[in-house]
């Protein structure tokens, strides 16, 4: 059982508190031959396999590293540690940055060892994630069939349980936990007291802005582990 | 227990059918509007879902609740959408979903030679509705309060 993740959605959707307790590195190194087996596809995070799913490398993970060099987006740029480590090449040394893509699709560049992994959320993503979430709340109001409906209180998936907590001023305390988690809202209500004490109470903090109080991001975590441990966020 | 509505969704994103057994509350657009709500509410539900998911998924999106119902998802390989909402007491119902979708919906709609799979499922298809309703009213999870 476990929690992984805790967020704070502000009135208008803004998310003003994020914390990841423990988030699950997916990562996978392999080496392969000519040809790859997988088709991939260039996003904006960088190369991420569309279709091929093969030893744990699942669609949807990107390329991290080639060879131990660490892939930037698209590109990857074997000089900057060759040159490092082996003086011979510095003369050598021109421009040796290479789309992945392409450097994977010729066959004079193999074997070649590849490290896969799930993306990470970045920070950017997690504030379009987090008014995603609250246009969602408020739609899920509206198609309701029943009268007098809240939002999303639980969303369900095989892999995790999102639920949310929203006060009566419209904060909305987000936990994001493995499906068999149970006692989520006891911990989304002690962290609204803990928002009231030690992020409210602040005189530095000014309402509906990212919260930034040490004290605050300590107690939530102190609940989450109790949570873990005893079942209960009160210690 | 209540039975409140479903959608049957195409991968296109056109609703093919929808029926309701109980419905409190209308929502204050005409229903194609609601229909078109309701697949972009989902498309962007299940693309939430994936970007935040700390795992790989298998399934993907199956349910949300709220405080007074249970939206339920079922997707095919073939992109087809079958939402039904219930009450919040009901637990995991995906099998009936599949059942819905392989007993109901294969049986009466994808065997029937004057229905095409693309086609908005209307009143003709009496067959589908009436067969769907002995379905939905057969669960032990329609109960009384929904026949009156």
């Amino acid at each position: 059982m476990v929690v992984h993740s805790f967020y704070v959605i502000n009135r208008s959707g803004g998310l003003i508190f994020s914390y990841e307790h423990s988030i699950p590195k997916i990562e996978l190194e392999k080496t392969f031959s000519y040809p790859l087996d997988f088709v991939f596809k260039r996003t904006q995070k960088g190369a991420v396999v569309e279709f091929g799913q093969r030893d744990g490398i699942k669609v949807g993970h990107t390329i991290l590293s080639i060879n131990g060099t660490q892939v930037r987006g698209n590109y990857i740029d074997f000089s900057a540690p060759s040159s490092i480590n082996n003086d011979d090449d510095q003369q050598i040394s021109t421009s040796t940055s290479h789309d992945v893509i392409e450097y994977l699709s010729d066959s004079t560049n193999y074997p070649v060892t590849i490290k896969f992994g799930r993306p990470r959320l970045n920070g950017n993503e997690k504030l379009i994630l987090a008014s995603i979430f609250h246009s969602m709340y408020a739609i899920a109001c509206q198609l309701s069939p029943e009268l007098n409906s809240t939002g999303i209180r639980e969303l369900e998936t095989d892999q995790f349980k999102l639920n949310c907590f929203q006060s009566i001023t419209g904060i909305k305390f987000l936990a994001l936990t493995d499906i068999r988690q149970g006692n989520v809202d006891a911990l989304l209500k002690r962290s609204y007291e803990l928002y009231s004490d030690y992020a409210l109470k602040n005189p530095f903090y000014s309402i509906d802005q990212p919260i930034w109080c040490p004290l605050f991001q300590e107690t939530v975590k102190q609940a989450i582990d109790s949570l873990e441990k005893t079942g209960s966020p009160y210690t | 227990m209540v039975v409140y509505n479903l959608y049957i969704f195409h991968r296109n994103g056109q609703c093919l059918f929808y029926r309701e057994w109980l419905r409190r509350k209308q929502t204050k657009m005409t229903q194609e509007e609601e229909f078109k709500l309701m697949n972009g509410f989902i498309y962007s539900v299940k693309s939430f879902v994936q970007r935040l998911s700390p795992t790989d998924l298998k399934d993907g999106f199956l349910s949300f609740k709220t405080n007074c119902y249970k939206l339920n998802y079922y997707e095919t390989p073939t992109g087809l959408k079958f939402i039904l909402n219930t009450d919040n007491n009901v637990s995991n119902i995906r099998d009936i979903l599949h059942q819905l979708y392989s007993t109901i919906f294969v049986n009466y709609i994808v065997k029937n030679p004057r229905c095409s799979a693309l086609d908005i499922i209307n009143n003709d298809q009496e067959i589908f509705i009436e067969k769907l309703d002995e379905f939905i009213s057969n669960l032990s999870i329609f109960s009384q309060t929904n026949k009156t």
